[in-house]
C-alpha cells in the first residue's frame, strides 16, 4: 500500500475518537430522549385499568415522535408492569428514578401503586402524574404529584346528585371488596347526606365472586329506592345481570369505573336503563357540536380504534390526558427540568382533555370539576346523555 | 421421603466434628465476606432495592426452609405471619403510638405467640390436611386484612412509619442495606446452630420417618410446635423489616400467592439446605426484575423456567449441584 | 325470610356444581399420582376461553363447546407427557417437586392465555336462553340447571367409567398397587395420562357449563383452583364421591354464609368451617379409605 494510503488510515484512526465526541456534543441535547417512565398494572386484576393506558401511551409517543417529538427531541417511553402489586410499583418506580433516569412519572393504574410511588417522588423531586381515581392521592396535595382521573368523591357526589334529582331518598350500597371498591363506598357513605340520602342497606362481595343473588336479596327487601354499585371489573357486570335475574325494578348506578362497551356486552340486555357517571370520552358522538371536548376525544377514539381494533376505554383516556399534561408543560416550560415542568404542570389552565376541561392550582393539583363527569344512561345497548 | 440433609450440610457438620472448630465458620466468613462487597458493585440505589428484597425474603426461606425441609411440614399460609408482622408493627406505631423500636420486636413476639397458639392443633394434621389447614388460615387472615379498613387501611394498604433508633431515622437503601445484611447474616448462622445441634438431628430424624423418631425417643410434637413458631418468628420479622423500609404495607402480602412464592422459593432452591433457602430466595427476586422486559411474554417464561428447572435439579438448585459435586 | 333461603341454596349450588367438577380434577390426578396438580384451575379457564374464541370465529354453541373440552383435554395430556413425566420418569422427584411443576404449569398456562387470548372478561351465550325461572321463592337462570344437570352426568359417567369399564377398573388398580398393576400388564404411564385427561375434560366442562352465569377471563383458574383444592380436601382426597360432596357443601356454606351472616366474610365462613371439619376428621368428610370409593 502506498506512503500516501497508510498515512490516511493512521490519521484516521486517530482522529475519530476525537472526532466522534465533536459530532456527538453539539447535537447532543437535542437528540438526547425525553424519558417518560411509566408503571401500569397491564396484567393482573387491575388490567382493565393497565391494558388500555399502556396502549394508549404507547400510541401516543409513536404519533408525538413522527410528528418531530417535542422542542426537537423525541419521546422514549420506559415502561415497566406492576400488575396492580404496591411492593412491584415501589420497586419500578425506584428502577425508573435512579436506574433509567426517567424525566417524568406517569403511572400508577391503581391508588395502592400510586401511594406505593409518592414517597419516592417527593424524595427525588420528579414529577409524578398518577392515573388513578381515590381522592387521598391529591387530598392532602403533594407538591410533585398530580392525577389525572375524576375523583371517586366526585362520582359519588354526581350519583347522589342526579338520585336526589329523581326524588329519592333512600339508597343501597353494593361494593367489592378490590380498593377502588373500597375508597368508593367509603367517599360515598361520607357525601350522601349532602344530597339527602340515606344509606339503608350496605353490602359487600369478593373480588373474584361469581354470584352477587344473595347480597341482592337482602337489598332487595331494604326499602332502598335507589342501588348503587361501587366496583369495576367483572364484579359489577355480575352484579348487573342478577339484578334483572331477580327482577329488582330500582333504578341502578353504576362507578365510573365500568364505563365501557365491554361492560355493555357483558350485562347484555340487563344493562338497560342503567346509569353511571362518566367522561365525555364515551359519548363522543352524541356532544353538540360547540362542546370544547368534542375534537379532542374523537380523534383520540378513532386513533385508538383504528390502531388496536377495540373499543375506547375511559381509562386510556386518562394515560392520554396524563401525557399530553406532560408535553404541554415542557413547550411551556422549554426544557425537561423537573422542577420548572413541575410548575408548568401546576399552572395548566384550560386544557381540553379527555376527562373533561383541566384547571390545576397550587391546591388542586387535579384541575376536573363536576361539570367534567357526564351523567349516562344505556338506552338500546348503547351509551346515552341524561339531560 | 429419603433422608433430609443436603450433602453440603453434612460435609459441614462432618468439617466441623474433624477440626473442632465452629462447623459452618468458612461459610459464614464468606457470606460476611460477600455481604460486604457486594455493594461495590451497585451502580445506583435501585440496586441496593433489589439486594434488600433478596434478603429480606431470604430471611423468610430459611425458615421456611427449616420447617419444609428439615420437619417435613408443609405450609401453604406463611406469609400471613410475614403479612401481620409487618401489620402488628405498623398498627402499634401508628394507631397506638410506640416507638417503632418497640413495636418491630413486640410484633415479632406476637407472631411467635400466635404461632405456638395456631400450631398446636394445627401440627396434628399431615400431608395435605396440613396444607388446607395452613392455607386455610393464612387466606383468613389475608381477608380480615381487606376487610377490617379502619384498622388496617384496607386493601390499599396502610402507611408505616420509618424505623427511628436512638433519635435517627433510619432510612435510605445503604442504610437499610447494612441492616438487612446483618440480620440475615444473623439469621444463616442461628440456622446452622439449630441444624448443627442435637435439635437439628431430632428434626432430621423426624423427617426421615415420624414413627421411627418416636421410638426413639424424639417428642415429634413439641419438635413440630418449635420449629413452627421459629420459622413463623424469621417471617414476621422479615416482613416487620420490609413494612419500616418500603413506609407501607398492604394485605398482598398475607395472600395466598405469596405463600405460594415462598414455598417456590424454598423449593426451586433446595429443600434442607441453609444455602438452598438464600439461592431460591435470590434467583426468584431477581428473575421477575430481569424477565420484566419480556413484558407480555413474562409469565409464560416464568413458569416455563420453573417447571424446567424442577424437572432437571428435583431436588432444588443447590442440593442437586452439590450431589454432581460431590460425584466427581 | 323464608324464600330467601331458597334463593341463597340455589346460588350456592351453582357455585358448588363447578367446585365440585374441579374438586374431581384434583381427585382424580391424586388418585392415580399421588400429587396435586394445581393447573387444575386452568383447565376450567382453557374451557371456558377457548369456547367464547370459538364462538367468535362464528363456530355455532354447540360445537364451540365439545371442541373447547377436547382441546383442554389435549393440553392435560401434554402437560402430562411434557412436564411431568420427565420429572416423574427420573425417580427422585418428591411430591412437593411435582406440585411446583405444576404451578409451574398453571403459570405458563395463564401467561399463554394472555397472549393467545386476551386480557379481558368473556361471556358466552346461555345454551337455552336467559329468562329468569321461579322455582320454590326463588329466581333461578336456566343455565343453572345446565350447570347442575352437566355436573351430575359427568359424575354419573365417571362413576359408570371407574365401576364398570375395564379401562377404569384398571385406574382403580393402578392407585392401589401399581407394582401389581403393572405386573398385570396395565401401563401406569398410560393411566397417568389418561387421568391428567379425564380431570382436564372435566374441568373443562365445568368451565363452559358456568361462563355464561360467571364469566370468564384468563385469570379465572387461581380463585377456582384454590377451592376446588379446599372443596376436594373437604371431602376426602383421592375419593370420588366426596370431591362432589365436598364442592356443593362449600358452595352451599358460602351461600348461606353470605346471605344469613355476612357477605364480606362469606369465604371466611367457609374455611372455618372446613378447618373445623379437618380438625375432628383429618382424612376429610369421606375419610382416608376414599382411594377405593368411587
Amino acid at each position: 500500500m502506498s506512503r500516501l494510503t497508510a498515512t490516511l488510515r493512521r490519521f484516521t484512526r486517530a482522529a475519530l475518537p476525537l472526532a466522534l465526541p465533536l459530532l456527538l456534543t453539539a447535537p447532543a441535547a437535542a437528540q438526547e430522549p425525553i424519558r417518560v417512565g411509566t408503571f401500569l398494572a397491564v396484567t393482573g386484576p387491575a388490567s382493565f385499568l393497565g391494558d388500555p393506558e399502556q396502549k394508549t401511551l404507547e400510541m401516543m409517543v409513536d404519533k408525538i415522535n413522527a410528528d418531530g417529538g417535542i422542542n426537537g427531541r423525541k419521546l422514549q417511553l420506559i415502561s415497566y408492569d406492576s400488575a396492580g402489586d404496591a411492593e412491584k410499583a415501589r420497586t419500578f418506580t425506584k428502577r425508573l428514578i435512579e436506574q433509567d433516569k426517567v424525566d417524568v412519572l406517569i403511572g400508577g393504574s391503581s391508588t395502592g401503586e400510586t401511594m406505593a410511588a409518592v414517597p419516592l417522588a417527593e424524595a427525588a423531586g420528579i414529577p409524578f402524574i398518577s392515573l388513578a381515581g381515590a381522592v387521598v392521592i391529591v387530598e392532602p396535595t403533594k407538591k410533585w404529584v398530580f392525577k389525572t382521573p375524576h375523583t371517586d368523591r366526585m362520582a359519588c357526589e354526581k350519583i347522589f346528585v342526579d338520585m336526589k334529582a329523581r326524588g329519592f331518598t333512600k339508597a343501597a350500597l353494593i361494593s367489592g371488596s378490590g380498593g377502588f371498591d373500597k375508597s368508593m363506598r367509603a367517599e360515598c357513605v361520607k357525601v350522601a347526606p349532602n344530597q339527602g340520602i340515606q344509606i339503608v342497606a350496605d353490602e359487600t362481595y369478593g373480588a373474584a365472586d361469581t354470584d352477587m343473588t344473595a347480597q341482592l336479596t337482602k337489598i332487595k327487601g331494604s326499602g332502598a329506592q335507589a342501588v348503587l354499585n361501587a366496583g369495576f371489573g367483572q364484579g359489577p357486570a355480575i352484579v348487573t345481570r342478577n339484578y334483572k335475574q331477580l327482577g329488582l325494578t330500582q333504578p341502578l348506578y353504576q362507578s365510573h369505573g365500568v364505563a365501557s362497551k365491554e361492560y355493555i356486552k357483558l350485562s347484555g340486555d340487563a344493562a338497560e336503563g342503567v346509569r353511571l357517571p362518566a367522561a365525555a370520552l364515551l359519548v363522543a358522538d352524541l356532544l353538540p357540536a360547540g362542546d370544547p371536548q368534542k375534537p379532542v376525544v374523537t380523534n383520540y377514539r378513532n386513533a385508538y380504534q383504528a390502531k388496536y381494533k377495540t373499543d375506547v376505554s375511559t381509562f386510556g383516556g386518562h394515560a392520554y390526558d396524563g401525557l399530553m399534561l406532560y408535553v404541554n408543560a415542557v413547550k411551556a416550560a422549554g426544557s425537561t427540568d423537573k422542577a420548572k415542568t413541575r410548575d408548568a404542570i401546576e399552572a395548566t389552565k384550560g386544557y381540553v382533555g379527555t376527562g373533561g376541561v383541566v384547571n390545576m392550582s397550587p391546591t388542586d393539583h387535579m384541575g376536573l370539576d363536576l361539570s367534567a363527569f357526564r351523567m349516562l344512561e344505556v338506552k338500546n345497548g348503547n351509551w346515552t346523555l341524561v339531560k | 421421603m429419603p433422608a433430609a440433609a443436603s450433602v453440603s450440610d453434612r460435609r459441614a457438620t462432618a468439617a466441623g466434628e474433624r477440626r473442632g472448630v465452629p462447623a459452618r465458620a468458612p461459610q459464614l466468613a464468606l457470606l460476611a465476606a460477600v455481604l460486604a462487597l457486594l455493594p461495590l458493585g451497585f451502580a445506583n440505589n435501585y440496586f441496593y432495592e433489589v439486594a434488600i428484597l433478596v434478603a429480606l425474603n431470604a430471611i423468610v426461606c430459611i425458615g421456611l426452609n427449616l420447617l419444609i425441609g428439615y420437619a417435613g411440614q408443609i405450609s401453604l399460609g406463611h406469609a400471613a405471619f410475614y403479612a401481620l408482622g409487618g401489620y402488628g408493627s405498623a398498627i402499634a406505631a401508628t394507631r397506638w403510638g410506640w416507638p417503632v423500636w418497640l413495636s418491630l420486636p413486640a410484633a415479632v413476639v406476637a407472631m411467635g405467640l400466635l404461632a405456638w397458639a395456631v400450631g398446636r392443633p394445627t401440627l396434628r394434621l399431615k400431608g395435605h390436611t396440613l396444607a388446607m389447614a395452613t392455607l386455610g388460615l393464612g387466606v383468613i387472615v389475608s381477608i380480615v386484612l381487606v376487610n377490617e379498613d379502619r384498622l388496617t387501611g384496607g386493601p390499599d394498604g396502610m402507611t408505616v412509619p420509618p424505623l427511628v433508633v436512638a433519635g435517627r431515622a433510619l432510612q435510605g437503601e445503604p442504610t437499610w442495606y447494612a441492616i438487612v445484611a446483618v440480620v440475615l447474616w444473623l439469621a444463616v448462622w442461628l440456622a446452622g446452630n439449630l441444624i448443627d445441634s442435637p435439635v437439628g438431628r431430632a428434626l432430621r430424624a423426624l423427617h426421615g420417618s415420624e414413627v421411627a423418631a418416636q421410638t426413639l425417643g424424639v417428642d415429634s410434637a413439641r419438635w413440630k410446635l418449635r420449629i413452627f413458631v421459629i420459622s413463623a418468628v424469621f417471617a414476621a420479622t422479615a416482613g416487620a423489616l420490609t413494612a419500616h423500609y418500603a413506609g407501607f404495607i398492604t394485605p398482598a402480602k398475607a395472600s395466598f400467592l405469596h405463600s405460594v412464592e415462598l414455598v417456590i422459593m424454598v423449593v426451586f432452591g433446595g429443600m434442607a439446605s441453609i444455602w438452598g433457602a438464600v439461592i431460591g430466595a435470590a434467583v426468584l427476586t431477581l428473575l421477575p426484575q430481569l424477565l420484566t422486559v419480556l413484558k407480555d411474554y413474562e409469565m409464560m417464561v416464568f413458569g416455563a423456567v420453573l417447571v424446567a428447572t424442577m424437572v432437571f435439579f428435583p431436588r432444588g438448585i443447590v442440593p442437586t449441584l452439590a450431589r454432581l459435586v460431590a460425584k466427581d | 325470610m323464608g324464600a330467601n333461603w331458597m334463593q341463597f341454596v340455589a346460588g350456592g349450588l351453582t357455585a358448588g356444581a363447578v367446585y365440585a367438577l374441579v374438586a374431581l380434577g384434583f381427585s382424580i390426578v391424586y388418585h392415580a399420582s399421588h400429587a396435586i396438580n394445581f393447573a387444575q384451575g386452568e383447565f376450567v379457564m382453557i374451557g371456558g376461553m377457548g369456547a367464547v374464541s370459538l364462538v367468535a370465529l362464528g363456530l355455532p354453541l354447540w360445537a364451540a363447546v365439545p371442541l373447547a373440552v377436547a382441546g383442554a383435554m389435549l393440553v392435560g395430556l401434554l402437560v402430562q407427557r411434557l412436564a411431568l413425566e420427565p420429572a416423574q420418569a427420573g425417580g427422585q422427584a418428591d411430591v412437593v417437586t411435582l406440585i411446583i411443576i405444576t404451578i409451574g404449569v398453571a403459570l405458563f398456562l395463564r401467561g399463554l392465555a394472555q397472549l393467545v387470548w386476551d386480557k379481558g372478561i368473556h361471556s358466552l351465550p346461555a345454551f337455552t336462553g336467559s329468562e329468569p325461572m321461579h322455582l320454590g321463592g326463588a329466581t333461578v337462570m336456566p343455565q343453572s340447571l345446565w350447570v347442575l344437570g352437566g355436573s351430575a352426568v359427568a359424575v354419573l359417567a365417571l362413576g359408570w367409567f371407574f365401576g364398570r369399564t375395564l379401562l377404569g377398573k384398571a385406574m382403580r388398580a393402578t392407585a392401589i398397587n401399581p407394582l401389581a398393576a403393572r405386573l398385570m400388564g396395565i401401563s401406569t404411564r398410560g393411566v397417568m395420562r389418561l387421568s391428567f385427561v379425564l380431570a382436564a375434560a372435566l374441568g373443562a366442562l365445568g368451565g363452559v357449563l358456568t361462563a355464561p352465569i360467571t364469566l370468564t377471563s384468563y385469570d379465572v383458574g387461581v380463585m377456582l383452583g384454590l377451592k376446588g383444592f379446599a372443596a376436594a380436601i373437604l371431602g376426602g382426597l383421592g375419593s370420588f364421591g366426596g370431591a362432589v360432596a365436598g364442592g356443593l357443601l362449600l358452595g352451599l356454606i358460602e351461600g348461606l354464609g353470605a346471605g344469613f351472616v355476612s357477605s364480606a366474610y362469606k369465604d371466611v365462613i367457609a374455611f372455618v368451617v372446613i378447618l373445623a371439619v379437618l380438625f375432628f376428621l383429618p382424612g376429610g368428610l369421606v375419610g382416608a379409605r376414599g382411594s377405593e370409593r368411587v
